[in-house]
Formats: C-alpha cells, sequence, structure tokens
C-alpha cells in the first residue's frame, strides 16, 4: 500500500482511490444539489421582490463565520455519525453564498431592462425568467462555483463524521505514509478544479451568447466579491 | 472511525459507556446534558475556550506582521506581489487537515505545528487586502499629501494607511473567522482549543461535547466578527458603510 511517492501511490492505489472519490463526490454533489434547490430560488426570489437584503446579508456574514468542523461535530451530537450528519453539515456551509449570490445577483439586475420589459407587457414572471434570471445568471453561478468548491474541500472533515470520502485517505497516515497524504490531498484539489471547471462550461452554455463577453467582465468582479464572502471558508 | 459508531449503536444496549457523571442524561447519552456542562464549564471548556483563543489570536498577529509588511514592500515594489501573492495562494490551496498532516512531520505533534499551519493560511486574505486597500486610496489625496510637504513615511502612516484601514479591516475579521475555524482541526496534531473537545467526543462517541464544543466554536466565530466589526467602526468613523475590500 505504501509508495516513496504520490505518483506511484496513485497508481498503486487506483481502485482505493475511485472509491473514496466516489463516496466524495457523492457527498459533495448531494450536499450542493439540495443547499442549491433551497438557496438559490430564496435568494432569487427575495432579490426579484427587492426585500430582505437585511437577511440575505446576515446569512452570508454568519454563514461565513461557521467553523466547518463545529458546524460537522453538532450534527453528530444530534444525528449521529454517518452520511446523513455530514451532509446537513455541508448544505449548511454552503448554502449562504448560495443565496447570498443569488440575491444580490437578481437585486442588482440593471432596472432600466426590468422597466423595458413590463413596459412591453411582460408579466412579472416571464419579467423574472427572460430578463432578471439570464442578466444575473454569471454571479450566480460564481456563488455555485464558490460554494462548490469549498463542499469539495471541506467534505474531506467527513472522514471525522464516518462520511468517508478522500479524507480517509489523509487521515491514514499510518496504513498510507506521506506519499498517500499528498496524493489524497491532490486528488482533492484536481477534484475541486474540475468540478469549477466544469461549472464553468455550465455557465457558458446557459449564457445567452450576447452576454458572454459582458458575463466574464462580471465574473471577474464576481470571483473578487466571492473571495471576500468566503474567505473565512474552508 | 468505527470506535464511535460502535458506541452509538450500543448506547441502546447493554453496554453503557461511562463518561464520568452520573446522571441518567449522561448514561443515556442524549444530545445535550446542561448540567452536564455546567458542571464541567470551568474544568474542560472554558480552558479549551481560552487556549483557542490564544491560537487564533497568535495566528492572526503572526500573519498580520507578516502579511502586512510583504504588502507595503509589494506597494512600494510592485515585483513583489507575483511572487508573495502565488506563494500564499498555493499555501491556501492545500486542504487544511492534509497541511497539518505534512506539517507533523517536519516539526512534530504539538502547537507550534499548528500555528504554522494556521499562520500560512491568513497570508492571503490579509496581504491582499492590505495591498488592495494601500492601492485603492484616492490618487488626489496623496497628491494632496504631498503637496502639503508630507515625506513619503508620513504619507502613508497619516493618509495612506488610515484609508486603507477598512479594508484591512475586513481582512483581518475574515483572517480571524477563517482561523478559529482551522484551530478546530489543528487540533488534530495537538494544538488545543476547542477542536480537542471534539476529537476527544470522536473516541467517546459523547454527544454533549460534540454539541457544546460545536456551539462554542461557532459562538466564538461569530462573537469575534461582531467585536471586530464594531472596532473598526469605532476606530474609522468616517466610512459608515463598509468599504469593499478586494
Amino acid at each position: 500500500m505504501r509508495s516513496s511517492d504520490p505518483v506511484s501511490f496513485f497508481l498503486n492505489n487506483l481502485s482505493l482511490f475511485g472509491d473514496k472519490t466516489a463516496a466524495h463526490v457523492e457527498l459533495s454533489l448531494a450536499s450542493i444539489g439540495v443547499a442549491f434547490a433551497i438557496c438559490v430560488p430564496l435568494g432569487v426570489w427575495l432579490g426579484h421582490l427587492h426585500r430582505g437584503s437585511f437577511l440575505a446579508i446576515s446569512v452570508s456574514n454568519i454563514g461565513r463565520a461557521l467553523p466547518s468542523l463545529a458546524v460537522i461535530s453538532i450534527g453528530i451530537g444530534i444525528l449521529g455519525i454517518g452520511f446523513r450528519n455530514t451532509m446537513v453539515a455541508l448544505i449548511i456551509l454552503a448554502g449562504p453564498v448560495m443565496l447570498t449570490n443569488a440575491y444580490v445577483a437578481v437585486d442588482g439586475v440593471d432596472q432600466d431592462a426590468v422597466q423595458a420589459a413590463r413596459a412591453m407587457g411582460m408579466t412579472p414572471l416571464s419579467v423574472l425568467l427572460r430578463v432578471e434570471l439570464p442578466l444575473a445568471l454569471p454571479l450566480i453561478f460564481a456563488g455555485i462555483r464558490t460554494a462548490t468548491v469549498y463542499v469539495i474541500a471541506t467534505a474531506t472533515l467527513a472522514t471525522f463524521a464516518g462520511g468517508g470520502g478522500l479524507g480517509d485517505i489523509i487521515v491514514n497516515e499510518p496504513t498510507y505514509g506521506t506519499a498517500g497524504v499528498v496524493a489524497g490531498s491532490l486528488a482533492i484539489a484536481v477534484l475541486a478544479f474540475a468540478f469549477d471547471g466544469l461549472l464553468a462550461l455550465v455557465q457558458l452554455g446557459v449564457t445567452p451568447a450576447p452576454l458572454r463577453r459582458q458575463g466574464r467582465r462580471q465574473r471577474v468582479d464576481a470571483i473578487v466579491e466571492a473571495s471576500w464572502e468566503t474567505g473565512g471558508r474552508r | 472511525m468505527s470506535a464511535p459508531a460502535e458506541l452509538v449503536l450500543a448506547a441502546g444496549g447493554p453496554v453503557i459507556p461511562n463518561f464520568g457523571g452520573g446522571s441518567s442524561c449522561v448514561v443515556q447519552n442524549h444530545q445535550f446534558c446542561l448540567s452536564w456542562f455546567e458542571h464541567n464549564w470551568s474544568s474542560v471548556f472554558e480552558p479549551r475556550l481560552v487556549e483557542h483563543l490564544e491560537l487564533t489570536a497568535i495566528a492572526v498577529g503572526v500573519g498580520m506582521a507578516i502579511a502586512f509588511t510583504a504588502a507595503i514592500i509589494a506597494y512600494k515594489q510592485n515585483w513583489f506581489e507575483t511572487p508573495f501573492s502565488l506563494l500564499s495562494a498555493f499555501l491556501y490551496t492545500i486542504p487544511s487537515l492534509a497541511l497539518f498532516e505534512l506539517l507533523v512531520q517536519v516539526t512534530g505533534i504539538n502547537r507550534f505545528t499548528a500555528e504554522i499551519g494556521l499562520v500560512s493560511y491568513t497570508l492571503l486574505i490579509l496581504f491582499r487586502n492590505t495591498l488592495t486597500g494601500l492601492r485603492g486610496v484616492p490618487p488626489a489625496s496623496i497628491e494632496a499629501a504631498h503637496a502639503m510637504g508630507l515625506t513619503p513615511r508620513q504619507t502613508l502612516l497619516r493618509v495612506e494607511l488610515p484609508l486603507a484601514f477598512p479594508a484591512i479591516m475586513a481582512g483581518i475579521r475574515i483572517a480571524t473567522v477563517t482561523t478559529i475555524s482551522l484551530a478546530t482541526v489543528a487540533a488534530y496534531i495537538g494544538a488545543g482549543g476547542l477542536g480537542e473537545l471534539i476529537f476527544d467526543a470522536i473516541q467517546s462517541g459523547f454527544k454533549t461535547e460534540f454539541v457544546a464544543a460545536g456551539v462554542l466554536a461557532i459562538v466564538l466565530a461569530i462573537a469575534l466578527d461582531i467585536v471586530l466589526v464594531l472596532l473598526q467602526r469605532a476606530i474609522t468613523p468616517w466610512s459608515r458603510r463598509r468599504l469593499a475590500p478586494t
């Protein structure tokens, strides 16, 4: 099982990495999916109504301050060891940034565009779906991407709660050696970058063509914004 | 981590873990036993809370000293920004658990090792916010300072740094809550602090300890965040709105 360097460790333990990566991805995707389903519609809706800015901003401030292991720890105490507890913890940790970004994105849509749409006779729903959402997409996606990278990094801690994943390799230094620790860390970093890249492609796919150039510029702002919003989250 | 799982499974069975308390709540391992918490506050929780605060203060303090110096150098000498940014961004990308594990190989299982890890995670945020704050100072203010005959040093101390202060404080806030979070993980390598209680609880399966330590860490993080906001408002009364740090 032990190897002298991370690369040969990886090559010698392909099936181990396959299993752990699958568990890691399963946990991360389940958490991100649920957090997305709850927080993005809520943020979009609040932003559409231009209400609840205090809620949306406070949620992200508190979310940023939450220590990840502490949330997992409370989860173990209340829900017990296992997949479900870690998933709930990750949802709590990933939700705020999605909510806030979705809110800020829709709330900040150019009001001239919204009024023009209304003047053309669009219903509030089609204003939301056909004007506000497309314009807000880049920033909403920035939130989803930040949350995803964060969840994949934090899912490492699931190993303490019996959640499995690549963290199992990192904490098992006695069995796998330093090469195993390094290989496990690299695998997590690569996984995070891969998902970030994948979401970038999805984002490009769903952004209306005329907005793509502008979207890129907005995304740079959004990354800066997101790095500020998520600095406290690992 | 199979031991705690067995304990949880066994909670209703004949094997009752003894957590050193006699109350039925503790024996039956309920989710939270307030009386046990109150009884053990001063002997178990308070020292760990103080330890956690120390760990955080040292890490942010040392991190600030390094990042601030680096930011001033990068502000004066542009070429310095890229290497320092790359280095700190690289450190920031390593999963915390892995960094601590790897550092243990070099400096052993102790608080010093934990502090090295914690400091390295504060660098990116503190450096970037300080530098961005300095660069965000309006050129007009700097010119006015020069026109008034201030030396570069005086300009830095009396004009640029005060104007960059909100951004610097925002960085310190993020670094502080990040460090509180990472310090719980650092207990894995013997850093002490509230994380120590969490890892104890992972060994014993004692739910009250899980919940109490977790809640204390969250309360500590949110409380410090609020204290730092109030501090910033008190020091910079001219900026009522939070300035964007980056």
